[in-house]
């Protein structure tokens, strides 16, 4: 009886200031950016950020001394999108087979490799970025290497390809621990099974071993596509500048202290990222319902 | 299984690409000349270069100082909330503090970085300061993104939990709080200090969410390095590198061990239930 005149749910107390931060710190600055999005300067609603985004035009000259007029916004849009995708399929490409050896290895030999695939992430992202600088540079390490076994120096620095290897390099362990994680739980006995019922190593891991991997997939993609559409420090650094991207654009924008315009394209960033996180979640549904 | 040997290769080779850049930083922060390419001998030059840098010192200090009140805050409320999420009946409330919960998880840093930002300018104006981004707006900002990441280390540790523990606890006289404090919190402990590790370790670590929330006079370490990577850089970053590094290192090797004690446990406890079990069993069928 005693303790029914204690009605207040000591549970229930215990989750309110979290609930209070979520909304304050969480949901409300959501709000502002698509407040800020649609606003100017004197708070009044326009749409001037998003005309801006999709029609402003700059012009570029290319390596051939041509000039010519290109909408800059979707331009840059366009090629975080490109720079993205390509890392994340290098990272899923070089990421699953390693993931696959690693669920098929000793238990601590599994151990040990999750641990040193983790090492990386703990040093600081802006010095990783810049140690793949000094690297790749054309009087680096990499080219003073490939010149002592003569095979010339080579130009990475400024290319798109050093931003990818960049991106690839922060990424990649998001991409093989979900996998991972997945395929380290799959049952034996199914591998064995399709083995026996006459499946060659190819099939089974067509068959059997990627379906049942596709959810550490989905994830792994999430986690790489994410942060790669909107990292702004490895193409400064990596790509001399020459590469701007969306988060290149933002960073910009507020630095410029032009926050409105900053928190519209954070906002078609949003829009799309959502978008795409989707049609991810669509297709690996379709694979693995759609074939049967 | 062995693993074959093309297996071998290809991880060793996966190795190599992930670990260049560290062994890099490691050697040529003992380099004796500025090149960050060319390696002339070895020294400690750097390193003592680092502890003459009184601003890089003042922003370490600053680092920690925001990283232990970020754990700090973020430590208690998280598992406060974890106990709260776990004893909710009603089920759209779960799922809605789940899916708000995953929101600064999924969102790219930069999108967390400016809407507090932003709002933290809005509600600095109006109240007509001319700069609201101090401290305390990085430490809100840390504490926000902080707190999933202990919430989701203390949840599971709850949900296997005997939930007649804290039931037989009450029983017995205890009041919730007091069966909470006896019972709950050493069952779940090692998921609080995991938690709290993670989030020293971001807020340690983070510099995206910092760079936009981040108010003049207040300068974390993420931040500084930033600014010294603007200018040509000497091997003094890679030493400074270095020694966070280490300390992170060290971090992470307390909390594994944390871990596999607490697993290493649970096994113990299961053997000698399943021990007494057979006990028992042989006892009865004896009789």
């Amino acid at each position: 009886m005693s303790r029914k005149i204690n009605k207040v749910n000591p549970y229930r107390t215990a989750l309110v200031p979290y609930s209070i931060w979520a909304l304050l710190f969480i949901l409300v600055p959501l709000v502002f950016i698509g407040y800020y999005a649609f606003t100017d300067n004197s708070f009044n609603f326009t749409m001037e950020h998003f005309t801006r985004f999709f029609t402003a035009t700059s012009s570029v000259t290319a390596d051939d001394g041509t000039t010519q007029e290109v909408r800059t916004y979707l331009l840059i849009f366009m090629r975080s999108l490109k720079l993205a995708v390509i890392s994340t399929a290098i990272c899923l490409l070089l990421g699953y087979p390693l993931a696959y050896i690693m669920s098929r290895a000793k238990e601590q030999t599994q151990k040990t490799m999750m641990t040193l695939i983790m090492i990386p992430m703990w040093m600081n992202f802006l010095i990783r970025t810049y140690a793949w600088m000094t690297i790749l540079q054309d009087t680096g390490i990499l080219n003073n290497l490939l010149q002592k076994v003569n095979l010339g120096p080579i130009h990475i620095i400024g290319t798109e390809t050093a931003v990818i290897i960049g991106m690839v390099y922060d990424y990649f362990p998001y991409m093989v621990l979900p996998i991972y994680s997945i395929m380290a739980k799959m049952d034996v006995k199914l591998l064995e099974a399709a083995r026996d019922l006459g499946c060659g190593s190819f099939s089974v891991l067509r068959r059997v071993v990627f379906p049942l991997s596709l959810p550490g997939v989905v994830s792994g993609i999430t986690m790489v596509l994410i942060p790669s559409i909107s990292t702004f420090y490895i193409s400064q650094k990596l790509g001399n500048g020459k590469f701007y991207l969306i988060g290149d654009a933002i960073e910009g924008q507020y630095v410029a202290n032009n926050l409105h315009f900053a928190a519209a394209i954070a906002f078609i960033l949003m829009v799309i990222l959502l978008a795409a996180m989707a049609l991810v979640k669509y297709v690996a549904g379709r694979c693995v319902y759609g074939g049967e | 299984m062995k693993m074959k040997l093309h297996s071998k290769i290809y991880t060793g080779l996966v190795f190599a690409f992930l670990f260049a850049p560290i062994v890099v930083m490691l050697i040529y922060s003992f380099n004796e000349a500025k090149s960050l390419s060319v390696f002339s001998g070895f020294s400690l030059r750097w390193y003592e270069e680092l502890m003459n840098d009184r601003n890089t010192l003042q922003a370490v200090k600053n680092t920690f100082l925001l990283a232990f009140s970020a754990t700090a805050i973020s430590t208690v409320m998280g598992t406060a909330a974890a106990v709260g999420i776990h004893r909710l009946r009603s089920k759209w409330y779960r799922t809605l503090m789940n899916t708000v919960t995953d929101i600064p998880m999924t969102n790219p840093d930069i999108i967390t970085g400016i809407s507090l930002m932003l709002m933290f300018v809005f509600v600095g104006r109006l109240f007509g300061a001319s700069t609201s981004l101090s401290f305390w707006t990085m430490l809100i900002a840390h504490v926000t993104f902080c707190l999933p990441y202990v919430i989701l280390q203390v949840l599971p540790k709850l949900q296997q939990m005997d939930k007649a523990l804290p039931e037989a606890a009450m029983d017995l006289g205890c009041t919730p709080m007091r069966a909470f404090f006896k019972v709950e919190l050493p069952e779940i402990l090692p998921g609080i200090i995991t938690g709290a590790i993670m989030a020293f370790t971001l807020s340690l670590d983070d510099f995206v969410i910092s760079y936009f929330t981040a108010g003049n006079g207040f300068e974390t370490l993420p931040i500084r390095i930033y600014g010294m990577t603007k200018k040509t850089v000497t091997p003094k970053m890679y030493a400074l590198a270095t020694l966070i590094f280490c300390v992170t290192m060290s971090l992470l090797l307390v909390s594994n061990m944390v871990d596999n004690e607490d697993r290493q446990k649970r096994k113990e406890e299961k053997a000698n239930r399943n021990h007494t079990k057979i006990q028992n069993k042989t006892e009865e069928e004896m009789q």
